[in-house]
């Protein structure tokens, strides 16, 4: 199925990507290339396979629930781009 | 004596003899680095952090850009990372510093390892030590680069689809990526997590077995790294093929791979041959398939992956002059927009239209149901095989800016090496020659899960018998 | 009769009181200063990893067995993606189509009828953090404290036909989750929060009617009544040849109305995938039989123990079991003293009444079982009159003592000493003539009045049983 611009848009949107118009074009060209290419999926059967998401297997892991220490609010503080009252300053967000 | 010009392994015999203290090796280094590196251009910045002297393997290291280092600034070699310093350390990196290695700085790559030539970097490109004006390969390539310009003992690197092996055979040097889940991802930068694995650049084998030993081992804080006993692979190190059985793909030696290429590796596999290795022609028939289902796996896996990068806590953010949508959305949009290069861009796009609504099962899902075909091909191969050998690239390596306006030929040229992320096998790249032009080729073996002694034990066989990895670049 | 069918399904989101957070090791604690419980993992710091917390997999577990659901055998957790500042990854840790537990249901009465509620599943998931909006009104704080605690999400099928029957479900739940000790249940603290999936239909008609979600509600109450202005509106729309629109609304329980939320966001399109960080969970029979042997026994099964086992009225037994603590001091006291239905009286009048005027639950008063029974005894016996009994208690809660202190501090013992009544006896007998030839006539009920009298000359300390008798020997001479 080929990839169309309103395609481009969405996924754009979804992933909190700015494509200007101007480079919508191009974009949607480029994706458009490797979605065609990786269409070659399509020939296989694959309806009695099993999907693989860890090539190795390991299960159960757990962590016992034992409190460790929390950086400090300094710490903490020390990677963000604005901090104000002990918080990470963000635009303002409505609901 | 040129300090920076040894591997790890003789340096180590000349601090036991005292013929050398690793003061003087750091600071042999890092004035090679101040020499050379203006020109080949490996690193992004040099240690803030003093070197300690203490403990067994006292030897300088170069790390990526992607593996958290506490005090550094580490940024993927992108702009939207700018101006983060790790407050903590990767698993890896508490395993060297406990060694006694020191580190001596950070080295460039694609940007969050989306690349195969270290061209996409927000740092500009490295070049290839021999030859400058080509690339190093990547997305390891200024960890390829640092080492093949002496730059470096060794270094780390990260390998997703290639990016430890494909730039060490683009450097003549020898790069491993281990079994999925020997080595801790813990502050390892995550491009795709289930494929992403931290693995050895080295001057030859046995370094690879050393910096192995250091970094291997289970890590509580990385849920998918194994809890089992991890051997001295040093003691894999045996020149003796002997009865050992070598696949090569029919499907490895077709369209595509660069008859000098093709020659190095068949003359290389003679030599094992003659060293008493068997060899057998085998099948892995989905391997048409693998780019296509890497470039699904992968990138939907990264597209979630990059999604903390978003101007909110760290890094970089951009809020836009005038209100497109509202002030938070507008942040978002513009900090990635301005953050991210366009591959990375372009993979985000990729990756998030794989897991969209109504695409999810013809790409994703059937993206992982095919990973399931090509791990049961190798595992079919490897009931038979101790190893199966391969070019590590199609071609040596290209001119910087030759490829970058086509992503698609770029993906391509991963053919090799994608199968063994896939899988989560190991597999290494050990220098087989030169091109006429002066550029270094590799040939890569895959092993067994597990088994990457398996894998040094063949290329250090092969090693013994040939000279390739004393050839040094002159720069 | 309304020619309106509701239709009502809910999700609560339940924080889970393990000790640490669901993937890394800060401490799950509210109500600390800001950004002080945060860590690389939880601040989703590039690099770092999850690791599943075992205690909050067991929890999930224990709270599925409870709502008699399946345990899946295969449990993995996925990513929910979407951009939220109060969210540091971008996505959520969730679990899409292999949750802990599925296919349950809970028992509900409501309106005297028992109903069956249908669980649908409850998954595990990670909670985000918090956003303040700054006094200056040009910026957000987010806290990520709270970023990590364990959630399990518990989602019922549409089962619920009315606000009252989800108010009824929520009530139940609430008592069933507070009896699994994993969570302190509080809404005021957010550590239990519902949304409601609320629509209409003709009655008789088959198919669902469009629902609308409501958020925002602080309690249970709100739950309500936020639904029944909801089913208002929409049959309204519904009434005016409208159609109602698929959206999101907050109640505002001020303005006790709901509003349409300001931020449109886009398509809902999460791009679940399975978490590549963690790895799948095989849960087998014996994880689950060690969760099931750790159960405690649910409040249903205790109200009808109670019925059977202490033959209480239901409306003790109702009282008691709605209160794990409660119910569980009137057991130790019952060992002590083998008068349940007295304990009961005791609990669910005197008790209850302290508890609801000291706003205080039971652990936290200064009262033992063996306390309670010893007052009753005292009762019982006649040391003190019930009156003075409660008197007593509220003493012995005030002060923190024994019932015999309290007695004997206060003088609040009753007289029995037959020469003291006596006096006053006769004195009754002097003023009331008239009742005293009642009684000689044959009618000794009439001395309950005499009784009644000289108990209020006593100061209500007289032991009545005594008085009785002794006002009878004083007029028949028996």
């Amino acid at each position: 199925m080929p990839i169309t611009k309103e395609d481009v848009k969405y996924i754009a949107a979804l992933a909190r990507i700015d494509v200007p118009e101007d480079k919508l074009e191009g974009m949607t060209k480029s994706l458009g290339g490797i979605v065609q290419y990786v269409e070659k999926l399509q020939e296989l059967d694959v309806a009695d396979v099993k999907p693989t998401s860890h090539a190795v297997p390991v299960g159960n892991v757990l962590r016992p629930d034992i409190i460790k220490p929390s950086l400090t609010n300094q710490e903490a503080l020390a990677i963000a781009v604005e901090a104000k009252d002990g918080c990470f300053k963000v635009p303002l967000v409505i609901e | 004596m040129n300090l920076h010009a040894l591997t790890a392994h003789a340096l180590l015999d000349l601090f036991k003899s005292g013929k050398a203290s690793a003061k003087e090796a750091y600071e042999a280094v890092v004035g090679r680095i101040k020499s050379i590196d203006p020109k080949v251009k490996a690193y992004v910045h040099l240690s803030r952090s003093q070197p300690h002297y203490a403990g067994e393997f006292q030897i300088p290291i170069a790390i990526k850009d992607n593996l958290c280092t506490k005090g550094e600034e580490i940024t993927c070699a992108s702009r939207i990372l700018k101006g983060f310093r790790s407050p903590y350390d990767a698993g890896v990196i508490e395993r060297i510093k406990k060694s006694g290695g020191s580190i001596l700085g950070i080295v460039n790559m694609d940007e969050f390892a989306f690349g195969s030539s270290c061209e996409t970097s927000c740092y500009g490109p490295t070049f290839n030590p021999w030859n400058l004006q080509c690339v190093p390969g990547g997305s390891s390539g200024g960890s390829a680069a640092s080492v093949a310009a002496d730059e470096a003992m060794w270094a780390l690197g990260s390998d997703t689809g290639g990016s430890i092996r494909q730039p060490a055979s683009f450097c003549g040097i020898v790069g491993l990526k281990p079994t999925y889940g020997r080595v801790s991802r813990y502050g390892l930068i995550a491009f795709a997590s289930s494929l992403d694995q931290i693995g050895p650049l080295t001057k030859d084998v046995r370094d690879c077995a050393l910096l192995m030993n250091i970094i291997s081992g289970y890590d509580e804080r990385d849920s998918t790294s194994v809890n089992e006993p991890v051997p001295d692979y040093t003691r894999a190190l045996v020149n003796d093929v002997r009865g050992l059985k070598i696949g090569i793909p029919k499907e490895a030696f077709v369209e595509g791979l660069d008859a000098e290429v093709r020659r190095a590796v068949e003359s290389a596999l003679d030599l094992l041959k003659k060293q008493g290795a068997v060899i057998k022609e085998v099948s892995l028939p989905h391997t048409p398939y693998a780019v296509a289902t890497y470039y699904i796996v992968a990138t939907a896996e990264a597209s979630s992956n990059l999604a903390r990068f978003d101007g909110v806590r760290y890094g970089l953010r951009v809020q836009p002059g005038k209100v497109r949508k509202n002030a938070l959305v507008d942040m978002y949009e513009e900090t990635r927009s301005k953050g991210f290069g366009d591959e990375a861009k372009r993979r985000i796009m990729l990756g998030t239209y794989a897991l969209s609504s109504g695409y999810y099962d013809a790409y994703y899902l059937r993206g992982q149901k095919v990973r399931t075909l090509i791990k049961n091909d190798l595992d079919q191969v490897f009931k038979d095989c101790d190893v199966i050998m391969t070019p590590t690239s199609p071609t040596v390596a290209f001119k910087v800016g030759e490829k970058v306006s086509d992503p698609l030929s770029m993906y391509l040229s991963d053919i090799y090496t994608i199968p063994a992320n896939l899988a989560g096998i190991p597999a290494i790249s050990v220098p087989c020659g030169f091109s006429k032009s002066g550029l270094p080729i590799g040939f890569q073996l895959m092993g067994r899960a597990f088994d990457e002694e398996m894998l040094l034990r063949v290329s250090y066989t092969y090693e013994q018998n040939t000279e390739w990895h004393l050839k040094k670049p002159t720069i | 009769m309304s020619q309106f069918e509701t239709v009502i399904g809910l999700e609560v989101h339940l924080q889970l009181s393990t000790r640490t957070k669901i993937f890394c090791s800060c401490v799950n604690q509210y109500g600390c200063a800001p950004n002080t419980n945060v860590c690389p993992v939880c601040l989703g710091l590039p690099g770092t990893l999850p690791v599943l917390n075992h205690q909050a997999l067991l929890y999930g577990i224990k709270v599925g067995l409870a709502l008699n659901a399946e345990i899946n055998s295969f449990v993995k957790f996925d990513r929910k993606n979407y951009y939220y500042p109060d969210l540091p990854k971008g996505y959520q840790i969730s679990q899409f189509d292999f949750p802990v537990a599925k296919k349950g249901y809970l028992n509900i009465k409501s309106g005297g009828q028992e109903k069956r509620i249908g669980i649908t599943r409850a998954h595990l998931e990670e909670d985000a953090g918090k956003l303040v909006h700054d006094n200056s009104g040009s910026c957000s704080l987010a806290d990520f404290n709270r970023t990590g605690t364990p959630l399990i999400e518990i989602v019922t099928e549409p089962d619920l036909r009315s606000p009252q029957e989800a108010y009824d479900y929520l009530n139940t739940l609430k008592l069933t989750l507070q009896y699994l000790g994993i969570s302190d249940c509080d809404m005021e603290k957010g550590s239990l929060r519902c949304d409601a999936n609320v629509s209409i239909r003709p009655v008789g008609q088959a198919s669902f009617g469009t629902k609308t979600e409501l958020k925002n509600m602080n309690s249970f109450r709100a739950v309500k009544t936020a639904l029944e202005y909801e089913v208002r509106r929409q049959t309204q729309v519904i009434i005016a040849g409208e159609k109602v629109v698929q959206e999101t609304l907050l109640w505002d329980d001020e303005k006790a109305q709901t509003r349409a939320m300001r931020s449109k966001e886009q398509a809902h399109d999460y791009r679940y995938f399975p978490d590549p960080d963690l790895v799948p969970f095989t849960i087998d029979y014996k994880i689950i039989d060690g969760v099931r042997a750790e159960l405690p026994e649910l409040p249903q099964a205790k109200f009808l123990r109670f019925l059977s086992q202490y033959g209480l009225s239901e409306y003790d037994a109702n009282i008691l079991v709605a209160d794990g603590g409660m119910a569980d001091f009137f057991e130790a006291a019952v060992k002590e003293y083998p008068q349940a239905k007295k304990i009961a009286n005791w609990l669910a009048g005197p008790v209850l009444m302290e508890l609801n005027n000291r706003k205080t639950p039971i652990q936290e008063l200064k009262l033992s079982p063996q306390g309670l029974v010893t007052l009753i005894a005292k009762v019982e016996d006649g040391v003190v009159s019930n009156l003075v009994g409660k008197e007593v208690l509220t003493f012995m809660l005030d002060e923190g003592k024994g019932a015999d202190e309290v007695i004997k501090e206060k003088s609040l013992a009753q007289v029995s000493d037959d020469s003291a009544l006596l006096a006053i006896i006769d004195e009754v007998i002097a003023q009331n003539p008239a009742v005293v030839e009642q009684i000689k006539s044959g009618k000794p009920n009439a001395a309950g009045f005499l009784v009644g009298q000289a108990m209020k000359r006593s100061g209500g300390r007289a032991n009545p049983k005594k008085l009785n008798e002794l006002i009878m020997r004083r007029i028949t001479g028996v």
